[in-house]
């Protein structure tokens, strides 16, 4: 882990990223402790205030304190993004891994229906699982779960099939290792490195997806505080309190951002063949 | 190449195929009835109406022979009809799908414009202000929320420019300046972060290209820097950009979705959460069905139009 830390540190961009995300996720987890109100409590005498003292970053037009609302928004957020990208990561990789070992027909029917999955645009495929399922925080991690899938399969499929016909693997399974064992222990291993970089990647296109969709209302319903669902809201009082959208906007893209550049770091670190890309 | 083209339609053909099974199988998956979810808002529910609309969207059938008529439908153009209006499907979805494409093109034309510059000036100038700069605003533009530069642009514009049309939209024959100048905010928005993968992209292509042994070889016979880039480099550098596009394509259309809803443009992104909010779903599944078919078809095009390019690409 020291030597992790130690490299990361060294890749400027990475260590950005790495900063930027430690200080999402730990905003997120406490902000039952960081919160100044409470993000649900409505005030309106205090309502379309601008940033001060008792509101860190202002309030909205209900009078709910802004600060509170992005630390609870963060919560929303980054539980859908990791439930989805969870999801994604092991579905898709089991998918891939069951589809190189045994070749064949399973293999063509499953990455066939990958690609079927991957014609849609994201957006799209997203909102028909929420069309079909409703609105609701666990459809929405559910909906970017089955988007994301198709990619660690693909992910996982092409190394796999290459470490199959590589000398270790013969000696394992001439040496009477099973199938499982096979894959577990002298596959897998070696495919942690890409889909490491992926999920990183993936956390942070998730976090965007999942804000798109409470924006157009299909994602996390009210009063549980949602980043985009909030910038969605302040549109209609934006010409009397503009810090609304300006914060909860700012407060998308940085932590979309974060994970973005540590996924970037980690990629440099983990496969210097694609550090160009 | 032929035969390249004909096993990419063939895999075309399968893709579809599945595409539509699931766009079809999707009132099915419903969780409860469709039919009493899809007439829930509405207070005299007898079940007459409900048997009428089954009926009516032929779910009295056997599965498969639901699937084959449906089917049928869509390839002829039917669509079926809205559950709400009794409007053809396909007449709404053909009177918002030019709206959409419209905005699609012209941010995609705008994206490459930029970027082409940009990436280029990033990758001579390398090491650079300029090229930091750049590295900068494409790694930010990239986990750019598009919608919410887009509420931002609208909040500027109303403020700063009050007289400039931002909301709404008006077709191009109507009023071509009045057209452009509501899309033009909207445009830059969606195109923003495809700015930042295509000149990052372009760059690092260029980049590399530029290391290559026959850049050396053109740059020792002592060719001029101009030719040297544009007619030796770039034209190799371009290849990689080509194959992201498709990609890309993906990621805009999406954020075209979502922005039709920042600026009230009558789009397709518009008719389909309309249609999920009021639970239309043949509306829903006509609108994914026809977006996705755009999609699969212009990223065949981006395909071969690379194999085209680069004589090197492997038909196997």
């Amino acid at each position: 882990m020291s030597t992790f830390l130690r490299k990361i540190y060294r890749n400027r961009v990475g260590f950005i990223g790495f900063c930027l995300s430690i200080i999402v996720v730990v905003l997120a987890l406490t902000a039952p402790i960081l919160r100044t109100h409470s993000p649900t409590d409505q005030s309106i005498r205090d309502r379309f205030g601008g940033p001060s003292a008792e509101f860190l970053l202002g309030t909205d037009n209900f009078g709910r304190d802004l600060f509170s609302r992005i630390l609870y928004g963060y919560r929303t957020s980054l539980t859908v993004a990791f439930a989805s990208v969870g999801f994604a990561t092991l579905v898709g990789t089991l998918i891939g891994l069951v589809a190189a070992f045994y070749g064949g027909f399973i293999d063509r029917a499953l990455m066939r229906l990958m690609d079927i999955l991957l014609a849609f645009p994201i957006i799209l495929l997203a909102i028909g699982v929420l069309a079909v399922l409703g609105p609701s925080t666990l459809n929405t991690a559910l909906a970017i779960g089955i988007v994301y899938t198709p990619i660690f399969a693909r992910l996982a499929r092409g190394p796999a099939l290459a470490l199959l016909t590589r000398d270790f693997v013969t000696a394992a399974s001439a040496l009477g290792a099973s199938s499982w064992r096979v894959v577990g222990k002298h596959i897998t291993p070696n495919l942690i490195a890409p889909i490491m970089v992926q999920v990183t990647l993936s956390l942070s296109t998730a976090i965007l997806v999942e804000a798109s969709l409470s924006f157009l209302g299909l994602g996390t319903q009210p009063p549980t505080p949602s980043l985009g669902l909030m910038l969605s809201e302040s549109r209609d009082y934006m010409l009397i309190s503009p810090w609304v959208s300006v914060f909860s906007g700012l407060a998308i893209l940085l932590a979309s951002l974060g994970f973005n550049l540590l996924g970037d770091g980690l990629r440099d670190l983990l496969d210097p063949t694609l550090k160009h890309i | 190449m032929t035969s390249y083209i004909i096993r990419r339609l063939l895999d075309l053909l399968i893709v579809l195929f599945g595409v539509s099974l699931l766009v079809f199988l999707m009132l099915r998956f419903i969780p409860g009835d469709a039919v009493e979810i899809m007439l829930g808002a509405n207070t005299d529910i007898s079940p007459e109406r409900v048997a009428a609309l089954r009926t009516r969207l032929g779910l009295d059938l056997a599965l498969h022979e639901q699937y084959l008529q449906w089917l049928g439908g869509v390839v002829r153009g039917d669509f079926g009809t809205s559950i709400w209006t009794g409007q053809p499907v396909a007449d709404e979805i053909a009177a918002r799908l030019p709206v959409t494409l419209e905005l699609t093109l012209l941010s995609l034309a705008v994206a490459l414009i930029i970027s082409f510059p940009l990436g280029i000036l990033a990758a001579q100038a390398r090491g650079s202000t300029w090229d930091t700069l750049v590295r900068i605003v494409s790694i930010v533009g990239l986990t750019l929320p598009s919608f919410w530069v887009g509420v931002l642009l609208l909040y500027g514009a109303s403020i700063y420019f009050p007289a400039f049309p931002v909301i709404g939209y008006v077709p191009f024959r109507d009023d071509p300046l009045g057209n452009l100048a509501r899309l033009s905010l909207p445009c830059i928005a969606v195109s923003l972060p495809m700015i930042s993968g295509l000149s990052r992209m372009l760059r690092s292509s260029l980049l590399e290209v530029m290391n290559a042994d026959f850049i050396r070889t053109a740059k020792a016979k002592g060719l001029r820097a101009r030719v040297l880039l544009y007619k030796h480099a770039l034209r190799n550098a371009l290849i990689p950009v080509i194959t992201i596009i498709g990609v890309q394509l993906g990621y805009l259309l999406s954020g075209v979705v979502v922005i039709e809803q920042v600026f009230a443009i009558p789009g397709l992104g518009r008719l389909i959460i309309g249609a999920v909010n009021e639970r239309n779903y043949p509306l829903v599944q006509a609108s994914i069905l026809v977006v996705t078919l755009v999609f699969v078809l212009v990223n065949l095009a981006v395909d071969l139009t690379y194999a085209w390019i680069d004589p090197r690409v492997e038909y196997t």
